[in-house]
């Protein structure tokens, strides 16, 4: 019998503080500016965001969890995915540096998406570093404020997730925090919203999918620069003009 | 019964020794509803106690750094001792369930200036929004009567179980028709022990009462 990790629902549920709650995934700049004002119009943001910008998230938790499940554990049943990463285990700072750094060439353009990144990583860390104990997240202590989605990965595999659990827990947060943004920037009917967040994730799977194989491929080659890169020059702006504004309820 | 109020018995209410909490120095949450005078309490503390000590301020706006940016104007401290954090439309999120950007903030602050007493005022919010002991060692909760006299009797955490409540704009009272008798004794009742004072910061711009207290805690803190 396969057993999904409690600690994996754990890390899904925005109940566990992890800073999530101050950050829009980019909505408020889309509302501020009339871009999106409706549920409908969600339905046509959400999509386009997921296929855009969720597989380099997805792709570095996918990545750090493969890298911070102990060789030991890699061969444990539950680990389905196929193919076995051979990168070493980052038991050190020295060991996450390049992964992390492959994070911020990702986010270059926007400097108020490395900054939201790194301030969820470090509010994860404080969290899962107590929650999960193990020396891949005391390793990333070492960076003080390592992207979120290294933390997010290194938190799953020490829950006893699999990268492929991992990306799909980075896209699952990449949802529901725009989501919920919206729900509270618009008075948005939450139900329709909820409706909207299922499809959405059904339709991000092969996103998530997709983003862990090349994370493994990655991490088996022990080259971060095969990690997903895809972008979105818009979000990238709007993230930058936010940071900017005078008047936002969100940081991000 | 009615509970006669001297300010004489803030000091005796310092509890000793503090729970223990976060560690560091004090940190003390200053919580309560939309204008009732929570920044103007940041403000007057700063005033009142800045030459005795080293403090810095978080601030938990609605709107990004209104209240930061209050402070900065009236130049209570200097810019680089306060910062702000924004709370995604939940203020009462940030200091009670998901107290992680603010812990942030307030170890930044403390690595930096060292300080006696950290502030961390809260975004304007219900009755309901109470600080978490895991961001603060003590709270201040921060009422106005032009809210209503009913208010203490209607409770809510805030009211009931903060570390000192504050009903402020008391030179209202006449005009918003509360009897500041009622607020009093409904206070007392459901708060049993802990200190309620009753002021007008306005009048009071030394907050005077309420910076004795303070001081109490940090000496307390301190041992």
């Amino acid at each position: 019998m396969t057993s999904v990790p409690m600690g994996l629902l754990l890390l899904a549920d925005s109940r566990l503080p992890a800073g999530g709650h101050g950050h829009s995934g980019g909505i408020e700049a889309l509302v501020d500016r009339g871009l999106l004002r409706s549920t409908d119009d969600l339905h046509a943001v959400l999509p386009a965001r997921v296929r855009t910008t969720a597989a380099v998230p997805a792709g570095a938790a996918a990545a750090a969890c493969a890298l911070a499940t102990p060789p030991s554990r890699r061969q444990e049943s539950h680990h389905q995915d196929t193919r076995r990463p051979d990168g070493g285990f980052p038991d050190t700072g020295q060991g996450w540096r390049r992964w992390d750094a492959a994070g911020s060439v990702r986010m270059a353009p926007a400097a108020a998406l490395r900054d939201a990144s790194r301030a969820q990583g470090a509010a994860l860390l404080r969290t899962a570093g107590a929650a999960w104990p193990s020396p891949a997240l005391d390793a990333l202590r070492a960076l003080r404020r390592p992207h979120h989605a290294l933390v997010l990965g290194a938190a799953a595999a020490a829950a006893g997730a699999t990268p492929a659990q991992a990306a799909a827990l980075a896209v699952h947060h990449l949802i529901g925090g725009a989501c919920t943004a919206a729900v509270r920037l618009l008075g948005l009917d939450p139900l329709a919203v909820g409706a909207l967040a299922a499809r959405a994730g059904r339709q991000a799977e092969p996103v998530a999918a997709g983003a862990a194989d090349a994370a493994l491929a990655a991490v088996a080659a022990d080259d971060p620069a095969l990690l997903p890169t895809d972008g979105n020059p818009l979000a990238d702006v709007l993230a930058e003009l936010h940071h900017r504004s005078e008047a936002t309820l969100f940081a991000s | 019964m009615r509970r006669k109020h001297r300010d004489d018995l803030l000091t005796a209410h310092v509890p000793t020794p503090l729970p223990a909490g976060p560690a560091g120095p004090l940190r003390v949450g200053i919580g309560g509803p939309v204008g009732g005078g929570k920044t103007a309490l940041v403000a007057a503390l700063c005033r009142a106690l800045r030459d005795r000590m080293s403090i810095v301020v978080v601030t938990n706006d609605i709107y990004t750094t209104e209240d930061a940016d209050f402070l900065r104007r009236h130049g209570v401290l200097p810019d680089e001792r306060i910062r702000a954090v924004q709370t995604g439309c939940c203020p009462h999120t940030a200091i009670r369930d998901d107290i992680t950007a603010n812990l942030d903030a307030v170890d930044e602050l403390v690595a930096r200036h060292d300080p006696d007493l950290v502030l961390v005022e809260s975004g304007g919010d219900n009755l309901t929004a109470t600080f978490s002991y895991g961001l603060v060692h003590a709270q201040i909760f921060v009422l106005d009567v032009a809210g209503g006299d009913k208010v203490p009797r209607k409770g809510g955490p805030g009211v009931t179980r903060s570390d000192l409540l504050v009903i402020n704009k008391i030179d209202l009272a006449e005009l918003v028709g509360a009897d500041l008798d009622v607020m009093r004794r409904d206070a007392a009742e459901v708060r049993g022990e802990r200190p309620t004072v009753l002021v007008s910061l306005r009048r009071q711009p030394d907050a005077g009462p309420i910076a004795d207290w303070v001081t109490g805690l940090v000496a307390a803190r301190r041992g």
